[in-house]
């Protein structure tokens, strides 16, 4: 079993995602110590990339800002080192195809796999074309995960089926951020899932605090939150690990109770 | 390895929200492409409503200043709209149509692409969105206005380089929020398969017409084609139906900005390396962590860090030869072959005017060039003035 299916084992898991480097590499290390103190399951980390066609305003303005303070690849894989010494929570970075292909697929992935990382979330990356990323991923014994979306309909099973970690259920149409309501029967979706895969469903996009957290997890084994967090390093900055910690920590009480 | 391949190039590369809809219109070209009625329906299009066909016009003039090879101009120049984009518009918006869609969105770098989408979702009734960096709104103010008159609504986008790149991520995203009633029209042969092979397809009809009329101009291929290389729509149409025809050498010709030893640069097989963005595998400007470029070209359309994965293909093979062409050679040749044959040429076309230039008196005088004008310069005319310092604005 991975790392990742062990966020999975004390009920509902909630996934948090931060994008590295924003405001600062430094300030990103201490909101993941932050976040696992707080209680989160699993941790989402952004790597930059100059052109993240999946993303709304909010993290697409917190790449620019990330890369414009100097972030790389390499000085996320160093924070990560660090990290790890401390941290123990699974973490999994959240990046474009080529963020990885620059970098040289083996490499890049053996490198995370050395450092402590535990799978990839790769948006543009559909299943028909995961295969020159997953034969890396399987030999060094990482999660490459999937995604279902609301317009996946017959593709459901198909994926779920050939899922590891956990299937990534996309709430909404459209780029991530924030939405007052989340429309879609996301519950139909995993429920076709888990026909025929027993692999976790987290649900993601969409999510704006604890208590469409706690809606989503009535039918999710887990929730994820990107832009609502990214929006305090926005707005506080350095300041913005305890505000961070404060918000993960009233997500996890929500999700909790269900 | 995935379909929609060339070479090592092409492929799906999206987020899993556009799947099924890439897979709907993967599965309605199949359908049609090879269909008599549809086929009629777009010739017919292609005749009565955008002027076809082209004519291949013989450059006197140019040819004898130039001193050697006879030179050719395909003039898509004089299709309605004003250039080669609305061959690719009519095949897709025909296909739209027959896929039950009723709304269209497209991205626009010069405005060419938007100008020929709105015009034709005027033509057939359907519901149009353009978007546009909003440095190139700037610079290409009268299309932006010319697509406010056809009914279309305009988009100016505000992020990154706020260009053609920004824009294919706007419409991209547009189209992962609203899919149902709506088609990407997209541009270029570039993005996920089938755009690349699609777009190519209903391009080919410029390469089609050269050879047809070459052969009753002048009895025999051409030597040389060439034709200037963005995402190379207008390239791949006018190659296409010489890739099998060794004795054809086929040129394209980049946008090299400032130069290609500078950073203001568009030229992409000549300083790119390959990668993933946009849907496809291909060659892109990007830096050693994969990050993409901000490039630079005088030339709206030209200006993007990436190039259609079948040019990428004919590269890699060598099938094909890509130049890179400065600002400045392009605004001489533009304002040459204005003078020297009355053809004002797009700055992009003007790229490979540039080339023609230079290759023209090192070949035979019985040799053959065609040149693909794929748009005429009246877009561009303020800003070359600005470009010589005349402070004219639309």
């Amino acid at each position: 079993m991975s790392n990742i299916r062990k966020a999975f084992d004390h009920g509902k898991a909630f996934i948090p995602f931060i994008t590295c480097g924003d405001p600062s590499l430094e300030v990103t290390e201490q909101i993941v110590i932050e976040m696992e103190k707080a209680g989160a399951d699993l941790i989402e980390l952004g790597i930059p990339f100059s052109d993240p066609t999946a993303e709304g305003p909010v993290i697409m303005e917190a790449n620019i800002r990330a890369l414009a303070a100097g972030t790389t690849t390499d000085k996320v894989f160093e924070m990560v080192k660090r990290l790890r010494k401390t941290v123990k929570v699974p973490m999994v970075f959240m990046t474009y195809a080529n963020v990885i292909f620059s970098y040289g697929a083996e490499k890049f992935i053996r490198t995370s796999s050395e450092i402590g990382i535990d799978g990839f979330i790769l948006p543009d990356i559909p299943y028909e074309e995961k295969g020159e990323f997953l034969d890396i991923c399987k030999k060094y014994d990482m999660d490459l995960v999937s995604m279902i979306a609301p317009t996946s309909h017959d593709r459901i099973k198909m994926i779920a089926a050939d899922a590891t970690g956990f299937l990534y259920c996309v709430s909404s149409l459209g780029v991530t951020g924030t939405r007052s309501q989340i429309t879609t029967d996301v519950g139909a979706m995993i429920e076709t899932a888990k026909q025929v895969s027993d692999v976790p469903c987290a649900i993601g996009f969409g999510i704006s605090g604890p208590e469409q957290a706690k809606e989503m997890a009535k039918s999710a084994d887990g929730v994820i939150v990107g832009s609502a967090i990214v929006r305090f390093c926005a707005e506080y900055g350095t300041e913005s690990p305890a505000k961070i910690a404060e918000f993960v920590r009233s997500v996890k009480d929500a999700i909790a109770t269900v | 390895m995935n379909k929609g391949r060339f070479g090592i190039h092409g492929g799906q590369y999206i987020p899993e929200t556009l799947m099924n809809a890439i897979m709907e219109l993967e599965e309605a070209y199949d359908k049609y492409k090879d269909d008599p009625e549809f086929n009629r329906e777009l010739t017919e299009l292609y005749n009565e409503y955008a002027g076809r066909p082209s004519r291949l016009y013989f450059a006197k003039r140019m040819t004898e200043d130039l001193g050697g090879a006879k030179i050719y101009l395909k003039r898509e120049d004089l299709n309605h709209t004003g250039s080669h984009k609305i061959n690719n518009v009519l095949g897709q918006m025909l296909l739209a149509k027959k896929m039950g869609k009723t709304r269209v969105i497209a991205e626009t770098g010069a405005g060419q692409h938007g100008v020929a989408t709105a015009t034709v979702a005027a033509m057939m009734g359907m519901e149009c969105e353009i978007f546009m960096g909003k440095m190139d709104c700037e610079r290409q103010a009268l299309n932006v206005y010319r697509m406010k008159l056809l009914g279309a609504k305009v988009h100016p986008v505000e992020e990154g380089t706020k260009s053609l790149k920004d824009a294919v991520s706007a419409t991209f995203r547009e189209w992962t929020r609203r899919i149902d009633d709506t088609h990407y029209v997209l541009g270029s042969v570039m993005g996920p398969y089938p755009f690349p092979g699609m777009v190519r397809d209903f391009q080919a009809v410029i390469s089609r017409e050269i050879k047809q009329q070459i052969m009753e101009k002048e009895g025999k291929l051409p030597d040389v084609v060439m034709a200037c290389v963005g995402g190379g729509s207008n390239a791949m149409g006018a190659f296409y139906h010489f890739i099998e025809e060794p004795s054809v050498k086929l040129i394209g010709c980049e946008a090299a900005g400032r130069g290609i030893d500078t950073f203001e640069t568009a030229a992409t097989i000549n300083t790119g390396k390959i990668g993933i963005f946009h849907g496809m595998k291909s060659y892109f400007c990007q830096d050693e962590y994969g990050q993409i470029a901000p490039v630079y070209s005088i030339s709206a359309g030209l200006d993007y860090p990436g190039i259609g994965p079948e040019h990428a293909y004919l590269h890699d093979s060598g099938r094909a030869q890509y130049v890179a062409v400065t600002d400045d050679e392009a605004v001489d040749a533009f304002e040459y072959l204005s003078k020297i044959e009355g053809v004002i040429p797009a700055i992009e076309s003007a790229h490979a005017v540039a080339y023609a230039k230079k290759l023209a008196p090192t070949m035979d005088k019985d040799q053959i060039i065609v040149i693909n004008i794929s748009g005429r310069g009246d877009k561009d005319v303020a800003a070359i003035a600005r470009y010589r310092g005349e402070d004219l604005y639309e």
